[in-house]
């Protein structure tokens, strides 16, 4: 028999209070690219709960090393990390079998992307940037990168992004879709920057900084960082108020 | 102190852009190299695949009337019976198709800002309360200034009948925006296609659901 946890409900109402507004003027690129009119409110149905599943024989073997995914004829330039963490929902509970894809600058906050015009910051031939991994039915999750840069960008004359990772995350429902940076805790660039400043809660900001893990330091090897991560969780189906169709 | 206790739920972790390097992430060989063996892609359906086969097209346009160039969308759809491939769709009546998972990736073209979706077109799904949705395809886009992922939906223009029934379409208080959601139909060189473009603010905005 199905316990009313192993069901698939709809999703909690989405907080918005917690995310940053379409709407930013301090990052000016929002100003043009943010919706005016009010998002219109859907009750979940199949469309929302249910989305794509992934299986770990589509990623490769090294997706989540990022030291190696992309080494040609040495290791990449910068100091060797490990970051690990759980996926959870709002409830609490693991999310096993979540999709999630990192990308990032590398040492010398250079992009590899035929767009990033950081050109004095030197392009390493080791380094591709990008990972990718499946969490186990924990939740966990883990990849070995090398530390990013932070690097300047066009939006004041004179802006500089704090080192970050980006994350996009799939867990099981389309409506639980979540693209998100993870910081490094200590960085002085945090406090000022527009993208980090386009969220107005710091309890917000504080979840998007990466602490230091001593414990899963690996000895004369790599530091690491931890970062958990929380998509939205769903409701059990009690007894009314279920989703037609859904299990 | 409070003499309001309430139960604890964790918070979500909070929305950042994507960002001009989402390609490196999501779809590198658009960023300009080669790294995975798999890569995802904009193509959903394999020759077996069931259904009617269309091209989705369109372009997304900024507040200026300016068509980005830096957009990543993903599309998430049910099969040509109407059926979800994930454990929670449970509907008896409509068969599973192995050969569509019912997913995929596209980026804006970096000089012409067009994006293309080669798919089938969805079935019906039954909705809240056994009322039946019409064909639809839920739309999820981030870019560069976007701070949080936009969700819409793409209907069909020559499903008038089960538009109009629709129980989330009708639920849109402006009938006037209800047409931003809908995709026309069209022939190019022998494939069906339906143009979608996505007006991100204006008059013309397209309508985002907070789902």
């Amino acid at each position: 028999m199905t316990t009313p946890t192993e069901q698939f409900g709809e999703f909690y109402q989405r907080d918005r209070t917690i995310h940053p507004a379409a709407y930013t003027p301090g990052y000016k690129t929002s100003v043009l690219r943010s919706n005016q009119k009010a998002l219109i409110s859907l009750s979940n149905s199949l469309s929302d709960i249910t989305g794509p599943q992934f299986s770990p024989d589509e990623l490769g073997p090294l997706d989540n090393d990022l030291i190696l995914n992309y080494a040609k004829d040495g290791m990449p330039n910068g100091e060797r990390i490990l970051v690990h963490g759980f996926v959870r929902d709002e409830n609490g509970k693991p999310v096993p079998n979540a999709l999630i894809e990192v990308w990032q600058a590398n040492a010398s906050g250079r992009y590899r992307h035929k767009n990033d015009r950081y050109v004095v910051a030197p392009i390493d031939p080791n380094f591709g940037g990008c990972g990718r991994m499946l969490t186990d039915k924990n939740g966990y999750y883990f990849f070995r990168t090398v530390k990013p840069g932070p690097y300047p960008w066009r939006n004041n004359i004179n802006d500089w992004r704090p080192a970050h990772i980006h994350y996009s995350i799939q867990a099981s429902g389309f409506a639980q879709r979540l693209i998100t940076q993870m910081y490094f805790q200590g960085d002085p660039l945090i406090p000022g920057c527009p993208i980090v400043r386009s969220i107005n809660n710091e309890e917000s900001v504080r979840g998007l900084i990466a602490q230091l893990d001593r414990n899963a330091f690996a000895a004369m090897d790599s530091m690491a960082y931890r970062f958990d991560i929380v998509v939205r969780g769903s409701r059990a189906t009690l007894f009314e108020n279920y989703v037609q169709g859904a299990k | 102190m409070s003499d309001i206790s309430t139960p604890v739920y964790l918070k979500e972790t909070a929305s950042q852009t994507a960002g001009p390097y989402v390609h490196i992430g999501l779809a590198p060989k658009q960023a300009g190299f080669d790294i995975f063996e798999n890569n995802f892609g904009n193509v959903l359906v394999k020759p077996e695949t069931k259904g009617e086969r269309i091209t989705i097209e369109g372009r997304i346009i900024d507040g200026s009337g300016a068509v980005i160039k830096d957009v990543l969308l993903e599309i998430w759809q049910a099969n040509a019976a109407g059926r979800y491939n994930h454990p929670a769709d449970q509907q008896a009546d409509k068969p599973l198709d192995e050969s569509f998972r019912g997913w995929g990736r596209a980026c804006t073209d970096f000089e012409s800002g067009i994006y293309t979706f080669e798919t089938i077109k969805p079935g019906s799904v039954t909705g809240r309360n056994g009322k039946p949705m019409a064909p639809h395809i839920n739309v999820w886009i981030v870019a560069r200034g976007i701070n949080i992922g936009l969700s819409t939906r793409i209907y069909f223009s020559d499903e008038e009948k089960a538009n109009a029934a629709d129980p989330d379409l009708t639920s849109i208080e402006w009938v006037e925006r209800r047409k931003t959601l809908v995709a026309q139909r069209s022939e190019k060189d022998g494939k069906v296609v339906y143009t979608f473009d996505v007006y991100l603010q204006g008059p013309d905005e397209t309508v985002f659901f907070d789902v």
